[in-house]
């Protein structure tokens, strides 16, 4: 998927994601030459096909976890299904997590929850941020794409 | 004004990129398993997870570092044919671990993965879901072949549902076709039905390894083995009755690993 600058004739560069949280994704594009910013919206059947495809618009910034896909997708998983070693999570950074973000992770079904405390440690480790907080939480959530994380 | 292709600035998201990390992720996470093996037939019921689950058991049982990755999704029943415990699958930061069955025989499935009895449902929007669903279950495969550290195998057996889908799925993911073990009832229904699926796994480029005629003695009838064999030159590598003895599974086990290692792709 590409978009281009009909006036300039000139290729336009993937700016940022957004999740608004009801399913849709809003990526920004923008060009290069006279600076014009277009959005691409797409329905939450669009923004599942991608998703389904376990790659993400805008790129990876993060590495992909083992069966990430199935742990964030699959819906009638069990709650004991994975064994995520808490001993590897975040493991060589000095990250901590606030009480409230800690909070909201709990509300993560058990599924997916040891995958995505590494999702987001991993994150904070990559830009330097000592403390996760929901704040943290929110815009690694649009920036990595975490639809329903 | 310009088209798809004479745009040539790399796009950021590189969803072709990803893809191929994808496929690579795949090539890499089984370059140490000797011969992939796709279990089918196009027939429901005719055995295939059972001869699956008991050809595994056998090679193991011969000294064969064995595994199963059951990729029935829908209707995944390798785990209680292994008779795998239910505790919890580890994970590590770039792999899961397999867990192992009778006879020390490595295993995933999505059954170790859901609820008892839950069928296999994913979050999503409802309307319209055979758009993604089937991309959702491919995914779901690749990431069983590239996800899984298996260490190093002799044989990884897979064990596919009725149909063709998962099998064209797997040519994909794995980018050179796997070899192929068909497994057929005597029924004139049954050689029909997996004639189709040999077919395609011809035209794909997958070698056959024979045939296994599952369920004679008894009351079906037909040649169904022997017709299939000779239409394809490919052998008979095992005819199991009902309830057969251990060392049934022997012989065509060792038939199996008999079968050339699979040439993985150059990475
Ligand atoms: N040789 C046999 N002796 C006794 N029982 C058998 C034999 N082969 C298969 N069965 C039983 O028949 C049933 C169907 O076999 P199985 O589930 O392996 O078929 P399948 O081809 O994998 O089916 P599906 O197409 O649904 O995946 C199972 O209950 C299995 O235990
Ligand atoms: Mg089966
Ligand atoms: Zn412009």
């Amino acid at each position: 998927m590409k978009f281009l600058c009909v006036d300039c004739d000139s290729q336009m560069s993937f700016a940022e994601r957004q999740l608004p949280g009801d399913g849709t994704l809003a990526a920004t594009f923008k060009c290069p030459k006279c600076g014009r910013v277009v959005a691409m919206l797409t329905n939450p059947m669009e923004t599942q096909l991608v998703s389904s495809l376990g790659v993400e618009i805008g790129g990876r910034t993060v590495p992909e976890q083992p069966l990430q896909t199935i742990r964030s997708a699959v819906a009638t998983g069990r709650e004991d299904a994975f064994d995520d070693g808490s001993r590897e999570q975040g493991a060589g950074s000095r990250t901590s997590w606030s009480a409230d973000a800690l909070q909201r992770l709990d509300r993560v079904p058990n599924f997916v929850r040891g995958m995505v405390k590494r999702i987001y440690a991993d994150y904070a480790k990559e830009r330097g941020i000592a403390e996760i907080t929901p704040a943290v939480m929110d815009t690694a959530r649009s920036e990595l794409g975490l639809e329903g994380m | 004004m310009r088209t798809y292709h004479d745009l040539t600035d790399p796009d950021r998201s590189g969803l072709a990129q990803q893809i191929g990390a994808q496929r690579q992720r795949v090539a890499e996470r089984l370059a140490g398993v000797g011969r992939i093996v796709a279990v089918m037939s196009g027939k429901g019921g005719v055995g295939k997870s059972y001869v699956t689950a008991h050809l595994a058991r056998a090679l193991a049982r011969a000294g064969k570092p064995t595994g199963v990755l059951d990729a029935d999704l829908n209707g995944p029943t390798i785990p209680r044919l292994l008779e795998v415990s239910r505790a919890p699958l580890t994970a590590h930061s770039a792999h899961v671990e397999p867990m192992v069955g009778l006879d020390g025989v490595r295993c995933i499935s999505m059954a170790l993965l859901l609820e008892d009895g839950a069928p296999l449902a994913f979050r999503g929007p409802s309307a319209e879901s055979f758009v993604w669903r089937g991309a959702m279950e491919a995914t779901a495969l690749r990431e069983f072949l590239g996800d899984v550290e298996w260490g190093t195998l002799d044989t990884l057996l897979l064990d596919l549902p009725p149909g063709m889908q998962r099998y064209v799925e797997l040519c994909d993911i794995l980018g050179t076709p796997p070899a192929v073990l068909t497994v057929t009832i005597p029924t004139p229904e049954s050689r029909d039905a997996v004639r189709r699926a040999m077919r395609a796994a011809v035209d794909r480029g997958s070698a056959l390894l024979g045939v296994v005629e599952n369920m004679v003695g008894g009351e079906l009838r037909g040649s169904a083995a022997d017709e299939l064999a000779s239409e394809f030159g490919t052998p008979v590598i095992g005819r199991v009755p009902f309830h057969p003895s251990a060392n049934a599974w022997d012989q065509i086990a060792d038939q199996v690993s008999r079968a050339p290692r699979t040439a993985h792709r150059a990475s």
